[in-house]
């Protein structure tokens, strides 16, 4: 047995491995109770005690994104037979298809309005982090908590007011009013965190861009940008997980064109009983993008979190 | 390459004073040192030369064109940093390349550009390496590459060598002189360290308070200092003051220092009340024959040579004298000064009085 300062002991090891698995179980567990209902009988969703083993199917998925309507067995039987695999499962429970149903509609808006508004937060954010790092802006404290200072109420407590001026300017229900209003959300937190990122790259660098005869916008996207592509990629995370996941002003402000899936996903419910499945498909289906893009973005958000805690 | 004019330059970053109105010349081809201690106002001084800081006034011109609001990139200058500032991301041939491509030159000429100048630093075999894993002493030569590449009209480095250790610096500055004579082109470079500005400088400007202190060839400045803080500034141990109350005659040859006359270069200036005699620890000689005594209080041995620390009638003294001569704590001896190397300074100023010796040296900066 030997006694090191950075090498922890074995026991150590093992205690500490013990609790990571014990800790992503427990995360992960609803996730998987999420997925496996997805992929349940709406029978076996609701049985008790809950099957752990049950026959997969698709019912959810297909209930997911069908409209359906309730035909008798005559009528059923009258039809000639179904086309698809699909139609053949939806008549199997006694309905067929009537058209395809909004979830598509919804997630896509999910995607520009969370994407769209990630992209903006991050143009806006980077410029104003790197104003604030290197130029003489007057007030440059006062400002910065100023700005701070608006993601210290809940965003809620501002949607009364934010849902009468959407309305006045047309806003309400429309992928920009919704673009704008999570961008406006997450600009705060997104300067404050590039704002330290680009603090910790040397201002030695543009300086040297600048004499190698570049301007200081070549300067700040040639050097600075990729530097700070860290620094980017984990605040754009961030921001994306509050735009994706944003419900409460996605109720209030959005309805159709732009509703987005969190407000869509609860409604699905209420479409021939209590479909489970089908909801659990719809959350498992909205799970996969940032899911998707934080792993793709993982090492960088690592490295982002550690940051300039040690100085290389 | 270009003659460097610097004139009136002034910078104030709020209520602070950087440098206060410097006015020198820099010669084409010189390899010139700003030199002094930190916070004296030297890299401010050369920033505002390369356009990365502006002046709060007074004109700069680079080659006959006054650039002083210019910005960097317009200037056609090159600067090395302390800390290399190499781009991270990027290899060791697109970081040499990489003012060239601001250009537009085209790729093939740049490839061979770069080649060219990493044959001439001896780092062709390490051209697609990146930047991260290299050693100081290459990162140095990577930066380097980086500013003779395009053949600019002047180097600018602001301690190059100060992020390498003792031994390698040594090295790299002898490499650093012989690349400029090669190249024959102006460099102006800050260090706080005198002994790199003596050995590698043509003309060496010495900086504090932001204020230009002396300006000259290295010998001039080591030997006639034109004030006291130069005196003390250059030199290793730093000249000796001996302080005295008392009047210095215009055209006189010797001051009276307590008992003894001790002669000096021909006055060409008077003045009276706190002086001081400077004399460098080598022109102290231990000699019985004097009546100027003093008393051995510690010898430092180097080698060749000692160093003996005096206890005088007016302040401790040090002199540099042969390993082989007798120096013997607690004994008293007789001093001689090499008459022709002394300088009378006004303490309260603390300038110089001009001589037969200095003047020639005084006068013209």
């Amino acid at each position: 047995m030997s006694f090191s300062v950075t090498e922890p002991s074995n026991r150590t090891k093992w205690f500490a491995g013990t609790a990571v698995v014990l800790y992503a179980i427990i995360t992960l567990l609803p996730l998987m109770w999420i997925i496996a209902t997805g992929f349940k009988s709406p029978a076996d969703s609701i049985s008790y005690p809950p099957k752990v083993v049950f026959e997969p199917t698709l019912e959810g998925y297909v209930n997911l994104f069908t409209q359906r309507t309730r035909m008798s067995e005559d009528d059923l039987a009258a039809l000639p037979p179904a086309q698809t695999w699909y139609e053949e499962m939806v008549r199997e429970q006694g309905q067929v298809i009537s058209g395809p149903s909004r979830y598509g509609e919804r997630f896509l808006n999910s995607v520009i309005i969370g994407f769209g508004s990630t992209i903006l937060c991050m143009v806006l954010g980077t410029a104003a982090a790197y104003a604030f790092s290197r130029f003489r802006v007057p007030l440059k404290d006062d400002l910065l908590f100023f700005i701070l200072s608006t993601r210290m109420m809940p965003p809620i407590a501002v949607a009364i007011p934010i849902f009468l001026m959407f309305r006045q300017l047309g806003l309400n229900d429309t992928h920009l009013g919704m673009i704008l209003l999570y961008t406006a959300v997450n600009l705060s937190l997104s300067v404050w965190l590039l704002k330290g990122f680009i603090d910790e790259i040397p201002i030695e660098y543009e300086e040297a861009a600048l004499i190698d005869g570049y301007t200081r916008f070549q300067a700040f996207y040639k050097v600075v940008l990729p530097q700070a592509a860290t620094g980017i990629a984990s605040t754009a995370i961030f921001c994306l997980i509050f735009a994706w996941n944003e419900y409460a002003f996605a109720v209030l402000l959005t309805s159709g064109t732009a509703q987005t899936a969190p407000p869509f996903i609860p409604t699905i419910i209420g479409v021939g009983g209590k479909d489970w499945p089908a909801v659990a498909a719809g959350a498992t289906i909205f799970l996969v993008p940032v899911m998707v893009f934080t792993i793709l973005l993982r090492k960088h958000l690592l490295r982002g979190i550690t940051f300039g805690a040690v100085r290389k | 390459m270009a003659q460097i004019c610097i004139e009136n330059v002034r910078k104030d970053f709020g209520s602070f004073t950087a440098v206060q109105s410097s006015s020198f010349t820099i010669e084409d081809g010189e390899f010139f040192m700003l030199l002094g201690p930190s916070g004296c106002g030297k890299t401010t001084t050369l920033r505002m030369m390369a356009g990365l800081e502006l002046p709060t006034s007074g004109e700069i011109f680079i080659d006959g064109e006054e650039v002083g609001m210019k910005p960097a990139s317009q200037r056609d200058i090159a600067f090395v940093f302390q800390m290399f500032a190499l781009y991270p991301h990027m290899n060791v041939g697109k970081n040499i390349s990489y003012p060239l491509l601001s250009q537009g030159m085209p790729k093939p000429q740049v490839k061979r550009k770069v080649d060219e100048v990493a044959q001439i630093l001896g780092i062709t075999d390490i051209l697609k390496k990146p930047v991260g894993g290299l050693s100081g002493g290459d990162r140095q030569r990577v930066a380097l590459g980086r500013a003779i590449v395009r053949d600019p009209k002047a180097f600018f480095m602001d301690e190059p060598l100060g992020a390498l250790d003792a031994e390698f610096r040594e090295h790299m500055s002898e490499e650093l002189r012989a690349l400029h004579d090669r190249m024959g082109a102006t460099t102006v470079y800050v260090t706080h360290d005198q002994l790199e500005a003596m050995q590698m400088g043509d003309k060496i400007v010495v900086m504090n308070h932001g204020v230009v202190e002396q300006f000259g060839v290295p010998q001039d400045i080591y030997d006639w200092p034109a004030t006291m803080f130069v005196a003390s500034f250059i030199g290793s141990p730093s000249m000796n003051f001996l302080n005295f109350h008392g009047i210095v005659g215009s055209g006189t040859t010797s001051v009276a220092l307590g008992e003894s006359e001790i002669r000096v270069p021909e006055q060409h200036a008077g003045g009276r009340g706190d002086l001081a005699l400077g004399v460098r620890p080598e022109h102290v000689h231990l000699d019985d024959a004097s009546d100027y005594r003093a008393e051995v209080v510690a010898t430092e041995y180097l080698g060749t040579t000692q160093i003996v620390t005096l206890n005088t009638p007016h302040g401790d003294i040090k002199a540099r004298i042969a390993s082989s001569d007798r120096a013997v704590v607690g004994e008293k001896t007789g001093l001689r000064f090499d008459e022709r190397t002394i300088t009378v300074f006004e303490t309260e100023k603390g300038r110089a009085l001009l001589s037969a010796g200095n003047e020639g040296v005084l006068n013209h900066g």
